[in-house]
C-alpha cells in the first residue's frame, strides 16, 4: 500500500482486551500455575566455568524420602546432532539438550547439572546437595580475544572453524567466519579525504525480563502431557521438547501463559524438557521456577563483542569506504547473531564500498539467546561512533552527513538485495527538526545522535476467527502477547469487520488449538499474525457475503459489505453483521474465518535517537537528561504501544550503555548475578523518553505496517556513548559508561 | 533470463558474484545452480532465503521469478 | 520442621494458614492462598514486583516472612479495585497504556497507592524516586510516570 487511506479504528488508542486482568493481578503468568497433587524441581548448578564431568552419582538425592525423581543428561536418552527449528531459527538439538542438562562436560558456571523434584521447593533445593558430581577442572576461556588465539583452550574438540574456502584441520572454538562485500575496498579509502578508525568493546548484557523462566509440566503416559510456561513461542517449545523426549507432536499440549517480557531470551528451552523428564519419572506434575540468580547466570544474555569500524569520506561528506570487523561471543554453544551484525552494520548508508568480517566464538559463558535486534546493537554501535566522529572531523553537523548519505529506496545492501521504500531520511529529517535537536544544549552536558536499522521478519502465522450469533468473535492467534498485540489484532479485525473492536475477543491458542505459528519475535507479530488476522477477518467477511446473497437468492458478488453491514445490490436489503451470523444456522452453519499464512515482505524499521547527558566529573555518574526516539513504523496500529516499543527499547539500550554488564572473576564465577549489581534502569534514573513515530508505509502489508519492536534498542548504545564522550571531551571506545570507567576516562584520556 | 547474485560467502563455492539461470522456478533455478557448481549443495541454497527483486522470502520453496529478476540468497534472520 | 499457625487480615478479610518458619509473606501468599496477583521478580527486595503493604506500610513480601503477618493488616492488589469497578489508578494504567508485559503491573500499582496516599500531589521528580523500587523492563518508565502524574491529579479532583 502507498497512499494513505483513512481508517475507521486503526490508529486509536484503545483499552487492551487482556488489561483488566493485569492491572487487577488475575492474570496468569509462568510461574501462576499450580496443579493437583504437584511437586516442585529445582536445578544442580556447576560451580565450574569450564570442566569435565567425571562422574554424578544421584543415590543419596534419590533415596531421600521427599525426592520424587532425579533426571541427568542420560534421561534424554539418545540424541543426535541435527538440526531443528525451534525458536530462533535452526537450532542444534544435541547443543540444546547439552545446554538443558550437562552431558559430559561443563561450560560455564551455572551450566545445569541434574535436577531434582520433590515434595516442596525448599527440600528439592536442599536434595541438590545430595548429588554428588565429580569434576576435572579445566582452564576457562573467558573472553573473545583470547579464545582466538592459538593455543586456547578448546570447549569442543569437534568444532572446525566453517567461513574459510579451506575448513582447518584443528579444531578451534571460532565456530564461523563470515566476510560480506561489496565494491572496492581499497580504492574508496583511496578516495576519502578523511579516514576514521576506532575499536571498541561492548560487554555482556541481559534481557532482564522481570519475570523469571517458569513452567509446569505435567507427564500423561496416555498421550496428554502438557507444559504450561513463559514463552515467546510455545510451538518451538513444543517442538524442542518433544525432541528431546522422543514424543509425537500431537501427544505433547503447550500452553504460553502471559509472559513477563522476554526481548528474545523466551525464544530457548532451559527447563520445560526437564520439568516434563522429573514428571515423566515421578508421575507427578512438576513446577519449576528459576531464582533471579539462574536467570542471569544461565539464560539469556547477548553477546559481548569486540568490534573494529573505519569509514572515510570525501570533504563534502561524501562516504566512500566503510569497513568493519567484529568477534562476538556465543557463550558456550556455537550461535552468537554475529551474522546479522555483518549485515546490518553499515546498513544506514548509501556506500558503495564496503567490507565486514565477523567471527562467531565460543567461551566459557552461558550460550547467548536472541536480544532485540539481535546483533545489531553492537555493531551498529562502533559504526554509528566513528560516523560521529567523522562529523567531527569534517566540521559537519551529524545529521546532515548521515543526510547526505542515508540508505533509501534502492541502495544497494551489503547482504544482497536493494532496499524498498524506507524511512531513515524521514527519521533524520524528524531528528533535526524536533524541539530535542533545536535545543541549545546545557552547559556540562553532551549531546549524542545514531541511526539503527532492523530488518523485521515475516514468516509463519496462523488464526482463525469464530463468529458468535450474536455478531460477537473470537480471534484466536498463536503469538505469545508481549507487549499488547492483541489490542492490535483486535484493531485489524475490527477495520476489516467493520464493528467495534471490543466485539472481538482475541486469545492466545495452545498448541492443540490452531497450526504452528512461529514465536513472538523479529518484530514479526503485527505484522505477520496481524496479516493472518486480516486474512481470517476478510474470510469472515466472504463468508457474510455468502450468507446473506443465499437469504437474498443473488450471486455473493451482489452483495456488498460496508461498515459492518451487508447490503444487496439487486434490491436495496441490508442485514448487520450480527444479523447475518444469528441465521448462520439457516445458511449452512457457523461462521468461522482462516488466515495461515507464511507472511513475505517484511518492512525494515529505521531509528534516530538523540541523547543529552550530563556527566559528574568527580564521580564519573552519568545522568540522561534527555532523550528523544524516532522510529518508522510504517504504520502504528495501536500508537501508544508502538510509542511503548520506541521507549522501552530506548531504555534497554540505555542501561546497556551505561551500567549494565556481567562482571566474572579470573575463574568465571559470574558475580553479579542481581538486580542490585547488575543494575537495569530505574524510574529515578531516567526522564521521559520522547517518541517521535514516523510513518513510511511497508507496501507489502495491507496496512503498511512495519514492525516496531526491535530497531529502538540499537541506536541507544552510540546515542549515549557518543553524548558522553561529548561532555567530557573524551572518546568513548568501550561499553558500558559506568561511573569507574567515565571517571578513568576523565583522568587518563 | 533472471539473474543470480551470490554473496562473497557463497562466492567461496561458486568462484563468481554473478550467474544467469534459464528456469524460473525456484527449485529449478536450485537445481541449475547445484549441477553448474560442484562446491554448491542442494541443502545449503535450500536453508536460505531468498530475496527476490528486494522483497525477503523466507521459504522460497514454490516462488517464481520473473525474466528480469535479480535472486539474492541470504542468511535467514530470526530476531528477538 | 513444625508449621506455624498465623492469623492476619488480608485486604480486611481474616485469613488463617499454616506456614514454615523460612516460608516468605510471598510464599504463602502465591502457594498457599493462592493469590498469585503479587509476582516475584526477584526474591531479595529489587524488584518491587512482590510489592504490598503491612500495616500501612509499603513492603517487599519476599523479604517478610509469613510468619510476620501475625496479628497483622496486608494489603494485595488483589484488594484493589472492586467488584463496582477499577480503581483509577488502574484506570490509569490502562488509559496510558503503562504496562505491556504487565508483570511489573501489580508492585507498580501497589506502590503508586502507597505514595498517592502519603503525597497526594507528588513532583515527576517525586514519583521516580518513589517508584524507583519497582522495576519495569518493558516501558521505560514514560507511561508509568504520567500514568500516576494523571491518577493523582484525578483523585485529587475527587477528594
Ligand atoms: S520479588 Fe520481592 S523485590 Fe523482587
Ligand atoms: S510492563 Fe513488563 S516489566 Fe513492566
Amino acid at each position: 500500500m502507498s497512499e494513505a487511506r483513512e481508517f475507521k479504528y486503526i490508529g486509536q488508542r484503545t483499552i487492551r482486551p487482556d488489561g483488566f486482568d493485569k492491572v487487577t493481578g488475575r492474570a496468569q503468568y509462568g510461574a501462576d500455575l499450580n496443579l493437583p497433587g504437584m511437586i516442585w524441581g529445582r536445578t544442580l548448578r556447576s560451580p565450574h566455568a569450564h570442566a569435565k564431568i567425571l562422574s554424578i552419582d544421584t543415590s543419596k538425592a534419590e533415596a531421600h524420602p521427599d525426592v520424587f525423581a532425579v533426571v541427568t543428561f542420560k534421561d534424554f536418552g539418545s540424541v543426535e546432532g541435527e538440526s531443528i527449528n525451534a525458536g530462533e531459527g535452526a537450532a542444534d538439538v544435541l547443543d540444546l539438550a547439552r545446554n538443558c542438562l550437562a552431558d559430559d562436560k561443563v561450560l560455564y558456571h551455572g551450566h545445569a547439572i541434574a535436577a531434582v523434584a520433590a515434595r516442596t521447593e525448599r527440600v528439592a533445593d536442599d536434595a541438590l546437595a545430595l548429588i554428588e558430581v565429580k569434576y576435572e577442572v579445566l582452564s576457562p576461556v573467558l573472553d573473545v580475544e583470547d579464545a582466538m588465539k592459538d593455543g586456547a583452550p578448546i570447549l569442543h574438540e569437534d568444532m572446525f572453524t566453517q567461513g574459510y574456502e579451506e575448513t582447518p584441520s584443528s579444531p578451534s572454538n571460532i565456530a564461523t567466519r563470515l566476510e560480506m562485500k561489496m565494491g572496492d575496498i581499497e580504492a574508496g579509502f583511496a578516495e576519502a579525504d578523511v579516514i576514521v578508525e576506532r575499536e571498541f568493546r561492548t560487554p555482556t548484557a541481559h534481557q532482564g525480563y522481570i519475570e523469571p523462566h517458569a513452567c509446569t509440566a505435567r507427564y500423561d503416559e496416555d498421550g496428554q502431557s502438557l507444559v504450561w510456561c513463559c514463552t515467546q513461542g510455545h510451538f518451538d517449545v513444543r517442538t524442542s521438547t518433544a525432541k528431546l523426549l522422543h514424543i509425537d507432536l500431537s501427544k505433547l499440549k503447550v500452553v504460553a501463559s502471559e509472559i513477563g517480557g522476554g526481548f528474545g531470551g523466551k525464544t530457548v528451552v532451559y527447563q520445560e524438557p526437564v520439568a516434563l523428564a522429573l514428571s515423566r519419572k515421578s508421575g507427578r506434575p512438576v513446577k519449576m521456577v528459576m531464582n533471579r540468580d539462574e536467570v542471569f547466570m544461565a539464560t539469556g544474555p547477548t553477546s559481548a563483542a569486540k568490534l573494529k569500524a573505519k569509514v572515510g569520506a570525501k570533504k563534502d561528506g561524501t562516504i566512500t569506504a566503510m569497513q568493519g570487523w567484529m568477534a562476538y561471543e556465543a557463550g558456550a554453544f556455537k550461535g552468537s547473531p554475529m551474522m546479522p551484525g555483518v549485515m546490518t552494520m553499515f546498513t544506514p548508508y548509501d556506500c558503495g564500498n564496503v567490507q565486514v568480517e565477523g567471527f562467531d566464538v565460543v567461551v566459557n559463558k552461558c550460550k547467548v539467546a536472541a536480544y532485540r535486534a539481535p546483533g545489531a546493537p553492537q555493531a551498529e554501535f562502533a559504526a554509528e561512533m566513528v560516523v560521529n566522529e567523522l562529523a567531527e572531523e569534517l566540521g559537519m553537523d551529524p545529521i546532515e552527513l548521515r543526510l547526505k548519505n542515508a540508505a533509501k529506496e534502492g541502495t544497494q545492501t551489503i547482504y544482497g538485495p536493494k532496499l524498498k521504500t524506507v524511512g531513515l531520511v524521514e527519521c533524520l529529517e524528524a531528528a533535526r527538526d524536533s524541539d530535542h535537536y533545536k535545543s541549545t544544549l546545557a552547559e556540562g552536558c553532551g549531546r549524542g545522535i545514531a541511526a539503527g536499522f532492523w530488518f523485521n521478519i515475516g514468516g509463519q502465522s496462523s488464526v482463525s476467527i469464530n463468529m458468535n450469533t450474536d455478531g460477537t468473535g473470537t480471534i484466536i492467534e498463536g503469538s505469545p502477547d508481549i507487549g499488547g498485540s492483541r489490542a492490535s489484532m483486535q484493531m485489524m479485525a475490527a477495520e476489516v469487520l467493520q464493528i467495534e473492536p471490543s466485539r472481538l475477543k482475541p486469545i492466545v491458542a495452545d498448541t492443540d488449538s490452531l497450526p504452528y505459528s512461529q514465536g513472538t519475535g523479529g518484530s514479526r507479530v503485527t505484522f505477520a499474525t496481524g496479516m493472518a488476522v486480516i486474512e481470517a477477518a476478510e474470510d469472515v467477511v466472504r463468508q457474510l457475503k455468502e450468507r446473506a446473497a443465499a437469504i437474498w437468492n443473488v450471486t455473493a458478488e451482489q452483495v456488498d459489505y460496508v461498515d459492518g453491514v451487508a447490503i444487496n445490490t439487486a434490491g436495496g436489503e441490508k442485514m448487520t453483521l450480527a444479523e447475518v451470523c444469528e441465521a448462520a444456522e439457516k445458511t449452512g452453519g457457523q461462521i468461522s474465518g482462516t488466515g495461515n499464512i507464511n507472511a513475505r515482505g517484511a518492512g525494515p524499521s529505521f531509528a534516530v535517537h538523540l541523547c543529552d547527558t550530563k556527566v559528574d566529573k568527580e564521580t564519573g555518574k552519568v545522568d540522561v537528561v534527555r532523550y528523544t526516539a524516532i522510529q518508522d513504523a510504517g504504520k502504528a496500529i495501536h500508537p501508544s504501544y508502538v510509542e511503548g516499543q520506541l521507549q522501552g527499547g530506548a531504555v534497554q539500550g540505555i542501561g546497556w550503555a551505561l551500567n549494565e554488564e556481567y562482571i566474572y572473576n579470573d575463574d568465571g564465577v559470574m558475580e553479579n548475578p542481581g538486580f542490585l549489581d547488575y543494575r537495569i534502569p530505574l524510574a529515578s534514573d531516567l526522564p521521559m523518553i520522547e517518541a517521535i513515530i514516523v510513518e513510511v508505509p511497508n507496501a507489502f502489508h495491507p496496512y503498511g505496517v512495519r514492525g516496531v519492536g526491535e530497531s529502538g534498542i540499537i541506536p541507544p548504545l552510540a546515542a549515549v556513548g557518543w553524548s558522553v564522550g561529548n561532555a567530557i571531551g573524551r572518546k568513548v571506545e568501550e561499553l558500558p559508561c559506568s561511573p569507574p570507567r567515565v571517571l578513568s576516562l576523565i583522568q587518563n584520556g | 533470463m533472471a539473474v543470480v547474485v551470490f554473496s562473497s560467502e557463497l562466492q567461496l563455492f561458486t568462484g563468481e558474484e554473478r550467474t544467469e539461470v534459464g528456469a524460473c522456478r525456484f527449485k529449478e533455478i536450485v537445481a541449475e545452480l547445484v549441477e553448474k557448481y560442484e562446491a554448491l549443495t542442494e541443502d545449503k541454497l535450500m536453508e536460505m532465503a531468498v530475496a527476490i527483486d528486494g522483497e525477503i522470502i523466507h521459504t522460497p520453496f514454490l516462488e517464481t521469478v520473473g525474466d528480469q529478476s535479480e535472486l539474492h540468497f541470504l542468511h535467514r534472520i530470526s530476531g528477538g | 520442621m513444625s508449621k506455624t499457625h498465623v492469623t492476619t487480615s488480608i485486604n480486611g478479610e481474616p485469613v488463617e494458614f499454616l506456614c514454615d518458619p523460612g516460608d516468605t509473606l510471598l510464599d504463602v501468599l502465591r502457594n498457599d492462598l493462592q493469590m498469585t496477583g503479587t509476582k516475584e521478580g526477584c526474591g531479595s527486595g529489587d524488584c518491587g514486583a512482590c510489592s504490598v503493604t503491612m500495616n500501612g506500610r509499603l513492603v517487599c513480601s519476599c523479604l517478610v516472612l509469613g510468619v510476620e503477618a501475625e496479628g497483622a493488616e496486608i494489603g494485595t492488589i488483589e484488594g484493589i479495585g472492586s467488584n463496582d469497578g477499577l480503581h483509577v489508578i488502574q484506570e490509569k494504567f490502562l488509559e496510558h497504556a503503562a504496562l505491556q508485559c504487565g508483570v511489573c503491573t501489580p508492585g507498580l500499582i501497589v506502590s503508586t497507592k502507597a505514595l498517592l496516599e502519603e503525597n497526594p500531589n507528588p513532583t515527576e521528580e517525586e514519583a521516580r524516586y518513589y517508584l524507583a523500587g519497582n522495576l519495569c523492563r518493558c516501558t521505560g518508565y514514560d507511561k508509568i510516570i504520567r500514568a500516576v502524574l494523571d491518577a493523582a491529579e484525578t483523585m485529587r479532583e475527587g477528594a
